[in-house]
C-alpha cells in the first residue's frame, strides 16, 4: 500500500491505519481531532467578500421567486458529473467553487429515474425537453421508472393507485444515500481508485449474479472517480492527490458532493458529518498560520452558501408531497465519542454560525446530534442559535451512538447511518389506516370502492368488536407487509439496474450495509379507532355495497398523546406487530429492515386519500404528522403528549420517530433580556 | 392528608428553575388587582388530592423534570402549611425532586414561625412576590398589609434558604422608578438573595373574570414593553447594589 512518509499532504498528522492499511476516514479524525469545549466568542463575523457573494446569490433567488420558483432549467444537456463547463457566482471571490450546471440556479435535466418525471418538470415551469433526449429515454435507454412499471404485478399497481402503500420512489431517484465525501480530501482520488480496483480485482472465479454485478458496480464507481478528477480540472484544481490545506479539503469534499447532486436527483441528498472533519485541516492551517479565524470562516461560510444553492428539477405534485422543494442537505454536527470525548470542535461552532452570517435558511439542514454530555459551551451556543434562527434540528445522539457508532450521519430528516460503511434504500411508507379499513371491509377499499386487498370476510353486524376487528386487521396487515416488502424490492432493483448511484457509492466500502426503510403513516389514527372500538360502542354506516363509509360513536375513548397506557399501548403494540410482519419477507441485496413513523408534510397528501376512521376523523382530513397525536386530541399538556411518543419502541422503528411541536416561546421560558438566572451579588456589588 | 388543589400543570417552565411540575393551590388571602388566577382565590373549592397522588404524577414525568422539579403555587400555598409541609417532605425525602415555593408570605406571623421552619427545611429555593414596597400602596393593591411580607423575607433568608424575588410590573401602579429602588434596598438586606424576576402585567385573565362574572380591575391598565421590564429590573438592581455597598 501506501508509504504515508511520502505524503506531503499529511504533514503533521498524526498517523495511523488509515494511512497505511485502510481507507479509514473515522480513525483520522479519532487521531487528530481537538474537541473544542469553549464558548463561541471565538467566531468571526462574515468577510466583506461573504457579504457581496451572498448579495449576489440573493439577487438569483429573488428572480428565481420572481419567476415563479425556478430561474432556468436545462432542457438539453442530460446531467452527468461532468456534462457542463464550469460555472460561477463570481469567480474572483469565491473561495469555494463548483455549481450543478454552468450558471447558477439553472436546474439539471436527469432523466435517469424516469423521463416521464423529468419532462413534467420541465413542462410545469413552461419548458420542454428537447424531443432527442425524450426519444432516447422513451426507445434506446431505460429509465428505473419503465423498469419498475415492467414488473410491477397487477396488485402492487392498484395498492399504488389506491395509496395504500405511497409515495414511492419509483418515479425518481430514491437518494438517502450519503457518500463519504471526505475520503476525497483525505485520500485523493487516485487512491480511491486504487482502492476500488484492488476490490474488483478480488472478485474473480465463479461468476454468481451476485458477483457479476458487483464488478459491474466497482467499473462504474471507478469511472465516475474518474468523472470527479475531471470536474475538479473543469474548475482548474488537481483532486487526484490529498487536499493540502482547508481550502482544498473543503474544495475536495464539495467536488464529491457536487457530483452526487449532478448525478442523481435524490429524495434527499445528503452531506454526511463534516464540519469535525475538516476543522482538523483548518486547526493546522491555524496553527501553521496559513489561515486566520475569518479565514476559515469564510470558507465555511462559501461552503454552506454552495450546499443552500442545490436545487432539483421537480413536478408540482412532487413538491405538494413534500410540501416545497426540500433537497434534504442535512449535515450532522456534534455528538459525543465512543471514547467519551464530544465530537465538537470549532468547526461544529463555524457551521451553525453560517446562520448569523448568512441568516437563517432551511438548507444545509443543520442537525445537532444531542448528547446530555456535550460541552455546555456548545449546548449554550446551539441554543441561542436556536432561539435566534428557529433553524436547527436535533437528534438523540445518545439514543443512535448505542446502534452506530460515533461516525454516523443522518439522511434526510432522521434516517441515521454509518458514513461510507452503510446506505439505505428509501421505501416511503405503508398506510396503516387505510389498512385497518380495508380489515374492516374485506379488501375494498373505501374510496375507490374496488376490490384491492384480498377478499377477506369482511367486519359484520351493528357494533365493531373489539376482538373480531383485531383479527381481520392482523391477516390484513400480513398482506400488506408482504406486498409492501416485494414492491419495493422491485423499485430497489431497478433503481440499482437503471439509475445506479456510482458516485456516492464509489465513497463507500465495497461491503456495505443496506438498511431496507420501510414506514407507515397513520398510528395515531388506527391507535384512537382501535382504542374507540374497544372502550367506546362504534357502529359502522354502510353504503348500498355493505361497505363501511362512516362510523358512529357512542360514548368516549382514550386517546394517544395523555399519556394513557390503555391506548398508548395499542399504539406500541401496532408498531412492534407491523415491524415483525415486515422482518418476515425476503428483502433486496438481504437489506436489513428499518420502520420509520416519519411524516413530516406527506400526511396532508395521505389524509386526502384514507376515507373516515373509526376514530371520528372524517375522509380527506390529514392524519397526524408522524407519531403525533391526532391535533386537538391531546389535553394533557405537553409532557403528557411527549410520553406518549416517548413509549414506542425505538428498535422496532430504527429508521427514525418523528413528532412535529409546536409551542409559543414564552411557554418555553423567559426571555433572556428580562430575565437570565441567578445574579452575583458581588459583581453586582464591584460593578 | 388531603389538600385542596386548584390545578396541575406537568409543563411548567416560568415558574422556577427548569422545567416543573406545578402545583397550584386552591385558596389565596390577598385579592391582587391583577390577580390572573382569579379562580383560584376561594378558600375550600379545588379538587382534593393527597400528596401522594401528586407526587406520583409528577414522578411519571420526571424525565423531564431532571433540571426542575416541583413547585407550590396558587392560590397561595402557606394557606394549607400542614399540607404543603408533607407534600414537600415526601417530595424531598421519597422522590428527591428539587423543591420551589412560591408564595406571597402574607400568611407568616410568630405563632405559626415554628410550622414554617419545618416547611423551609424541605424547601430548596423560595420566590417571594413583593406586590409593592409602599405599606399603603400595598393595600390598595392587594386588600392585605405588606409587614407579613417583609417578616417572611426576613425570617427566609435568617433560615439560609435562597429567595427569588418576584415583581410584578403594572403600569400606574408598581412602575415608579421611587417604588422599585427602594424595593431593590429592601431586598438588598436579604442575605440568601440569588434573583430577581420583574414579570410585566399581562390581561390574559380578562376572559376568565369573564366567566366568573367579576368585572375586570384594571380595565385601562396598558401591558409595559420587554424595555420598561428591563429598566425596571435595573432599577431595583441599582437599589439591591446600594444597599450591599453599605454593607
Amino acid at each position: 500500500m501506501m508509504n504515508n512518509t511520502n505524503v506531503p499532504e499529511w504533514e503533521g498528522f498524526v498517523t495511523g491505519r488509515w494511512c497505511e492499511e485502510e481507507i479509514d476516514v473515522r480513525e483520522f479524525i479519532q487521531l487528530n481531532y481537538t474537541p473544542y469545549e469553549g464558548d463561541d466568542s471565538f467566531l468571526a463575523d462574515a468577510t466583506d467578500n461573504t457579504k457581496k457573494l451572498w448579495d449576489q446569490v440573493m439577487t438569483f433567488m429573488k428572480r428565481e421567486r420572481e419567476a415563479g420558483g425556478v430561474l432556468d432549467m436545462d432542457t438539453e444537456v442530460v446531467s452527468t458529473i461532468t456534462s457542463h463547463g464550469a460555472g460561477y457566482i463570481n469567480k474572483d471571490i469565491e473561495k469555494i467553487v463548483g455549481l450543478q450546471t454552468d450558471k447558477p440556479l439553472k436546474r439539471s435535466l436527469q432523466p435517469f429515474g424516469g423521463i416521464r418525471m423529468a419532462e413534467g418538470a420541465c413542462e410545469s415551469y413552461g419548458y420542454k425537453v428537447s424531443p432527442e433526449i425524450s426519444e432516447i429515454f422513451t426507445k434506446y435507454r431505460k429509465t428505473h421508472n419503465q423498469g419498475v412499471f415492467d414488473i410491477y404485478t397487477p396488485e402492487m399497481r392498484l395498492a399504488r393507485k389506491s395509496a395504500i402503500i405511497t409515495g414511492l420512489p419509483d418515479a425518481y431517484g430514491r437518494g438517502r444515500i450519503i457518500g463519504d465525501y471526505r475520503r476525497i480530501a483525505l485520500y485523493g482520488i487516485d487512491r480511491l481508485i486504487i482502492d476500488k480496483k484492488k476490490q474488483k480485482a478480488q472478485l474473480d472465479g465463479e461468476m454468481t449474479e451476485d458477483k457479476m454485478r458487483l464488478r459491474e458496480e466497482l467499473q462504474e464507481q471507478i469511472n465516475a472517480l474518474g468523472e470527479m478528477k475531471e470536474l475538479g480540472e473543469i474548475y482548474g484544481y488537481d483532486i487526484s492527490r490529498p487536499a493540502k490545506n482547508a481550502q482544498e479539503a473543503v474544495q475536495w469534499l464539495y467536488f464529491g458532493y457536487l457530483s452526487a447532486v449532478k448525478q442523481q436527483n435524490g429524495a434527499a441528498m445528503s452531506i454526511g458529518r463534516t464540519s469535525t472533519f475538516l476543522d482538523i485541516y483548518i486547526e493546522r492551517d491555524i496553527k501553521n498560520g496559513v489561515i486566520t479565524e475569518a479565514e476559515a470562516q469564510e470558507l465555511i461560510d462559501h461552503f454552506v452558501m454552495k450546499l443552500r444553492m442545490v436545487k432539483f428539477a421537480r413536478t408540482p405534485e412532487y413538491n405538494s408531497l413534500f410540501s416545497g422543494d426540500p433537497t434534504w442537505v442535512t449535515e450532522s454536527i456534534g455528538g459525543m465519542g465512543t471514547d467519551g470525548r464530544p465530537l465538537v470542535t470549532k468547526n461544529s461552532f463555524r457551521y451553525l454560525h453560517t446562520l448569523s452570517n448568512l441568516g437563517p435558511a432551511p438548507e444545509p439542514n443543520l442537525t445537532v446530534l444531542w448528547s446530555t454530555r456535550l460541552p455546555e459551551g456548545f449546548k449554550g451556543f446551539c441554543a441561542k442559535m436556536s432561539i435566534k434562527t428557529s433553524s436547527v434540528q436535533y437528534e438523540n445522539d445518545d439514543m443512535m451512538r448505542d446502534i452506530h457508532g460515533d461516525d454516523y450521519a443522518i439522511a434526510c430528516c432522521v434516517s441515521s447511518m454509518v458514513v461510507g460503511k452503510e446506505m439505505q434504500f428509501f421505501g416511503a411508507r405503508a398506510n396503516l389506516a387505510k389498512c385497518l379499513l380495508y380489515a374492516i371491509n374485506g379488501g375494498v377499499d373505501e374510496r375507490l370502492k374496488v376490490q384491492v386487498g384480498p377478499k377477506y370476510r369482511k367486519c359484520e353486524g351493528e357494533y365493531l368488536d373489539y376482538d373480531d376487528v383485531m383479527e381481520k386487521f392482523e391477516d390484513m396487515q400480513e398482506w400488506l407487509a408482504g406486498l409492501y416488502v416485494n414492491t419495493l424490492n422491485c423499485i430497489h432493483y431497478m433503481h440499482d439496474k437503471y439509475c445506479y448511484e456510482s458516485a456516492q457509492m464509489a465513497l463507500h466500502d465495497m461491503e456495505v450495509k443496506r438498511y431496507f426503510a420501510t414506514g407507515i403513516a397513520g398510528l395515531s389514527v388506527v391507535a384512537d379507532s382501535l382504542s374507540a372500538i374497544k372502550y367506546a360502542k362504534v357502529r359502522p354506516i354502510r353504503d348500498e355495497n355493505g361497505v363501511c363509509v362512516d362510523f358512529d360513536i357512542e360514548g368516549d375513548f382514550p386517546k394517544y398523546g395523555n399519556n394513557d397506557d390503555r391506548v398508548d399501548k395499542m399504539a406500541v403494540e401496532l408498531v412492534h406487530g407491523f415491524m415483525d410482519k415486515i422482518r418476515k419477507h425476503h428483502t433486496y441485496r438481504n437489506g436489513i429492515p428499518t420502520m420509520s413513523i416519519l411524516t413530516i408534510t406527506s400526511n396532508v397528501v395521505y389524509g386526502k386519500k384514507t376515507g373516515n376512521t373509526p376514530d371520528g376523523r372524517k375522509m380527506g382530513e390529514p392524519l397526524a404528522p408522524g407519531a403525533n397525536p391526532m391535533h386537538g386530541r391531546d389535553c394533557c399538556g405537553a409532557v403528557a403528549s411527549l410520553s406518549s411518543v416517548a413509549k414506542l419502541p425505538f428498535k422496532d422503528a430504527q429508521d427514525g420517530i418523528s413528532n412535529t411541536f409546536s409551542i409559543v416561546p414564552g411557554a418555553l421560558g423567559k426571555d433572556d433580556a428580562v430575565f437570565n438566572g441567578e445574579l452575583d451579588l458581588d459583581k453586582l456589588k464591584n460593578s | 392528608m388531603i389538600g385542596q388543589i386548584h390545578s396541575l400543570e406537568s409543563f411548567g417552565t416560568v415558574d422556577g428553575p427548569g422545567i416543573r411540575y406545578v402545583v397550584f393551590f386552591q385558596g389565596c388571602p390577598m385579592r391582587c388587582l391583577y390577580c390572573h388566577n382569579p379562580d383560584s382565590q376561594a378558600v375550600g373549592k379545588g379538587t382534593q388530592m393527597s400528596a401522594d397522588e401528586i407526587l406520583k404524577k409528577a414522578n411519571s414525568v420526571r424525565e423531564f423534570l431532571r433540571n426542575g422539579g416541583i413547585t407550590a403555587t396558587g392560590g397561595e400555598p402557606l394557606m394549607q402549611p400542614e399540607f404543603l409541609l408533607e407534600l414537600f417532605k415526601k417530595a424531598k425525602t421519597e422522590y428527591n425532586f428539587h423543591t420551589c415555593l412560591d408564595t406571597s408570605g402574607i400568611c407568616y406571623n410568630d405563632k405559626n414561625r415554628e410550622l414554617y421552619t419545618q416547611i423551609l427545611k424541605y424547601t430548596d429555593l423560595v420566590m417571594l412576590d413583593i406586590k409593592h414596597i409602599e405599606p399603603t400602596e400595598h393595600i390598595k393593591l392587594t386588600s392585605q398589609k405588606i409587614d407579613a411580607v417583609l417578616n417572611f423575607a426576613r425570617f427566609v433568608s435568617e433560615n439560609d434558604t435562597p429567595i427569588w424575588i418576584r415583581h410584578v410590573l403594572v403600569p400606574g401602579i408598581t412602575q415608579n422608578d421611587e417604588q422599585l429602588y427602594k424595593l431593590g434596598r429592601f431586598i438588598g438586606t436579604l442575605k440568601t438573595l440569588k434573583a430577581v424576576d420583574v414579570l410585566p402585567y399581562h390581561d390574559m385573565a380578562k376572559s376568565k373574570y369573564e366567566s366568573l362574572n367579576i368585572p375586570y380591575p384594571l380595565p385601562d391598565t396598558p401591558i409595559p414593553t420587554k424595555e420598561d421590564v428591563i429598566k425596571a429590573r435595573e432599577t431595583i438592581l441599582s437599589g439591591v447594589k446600594d444597599t450591599l455597598k453599605e454593607y
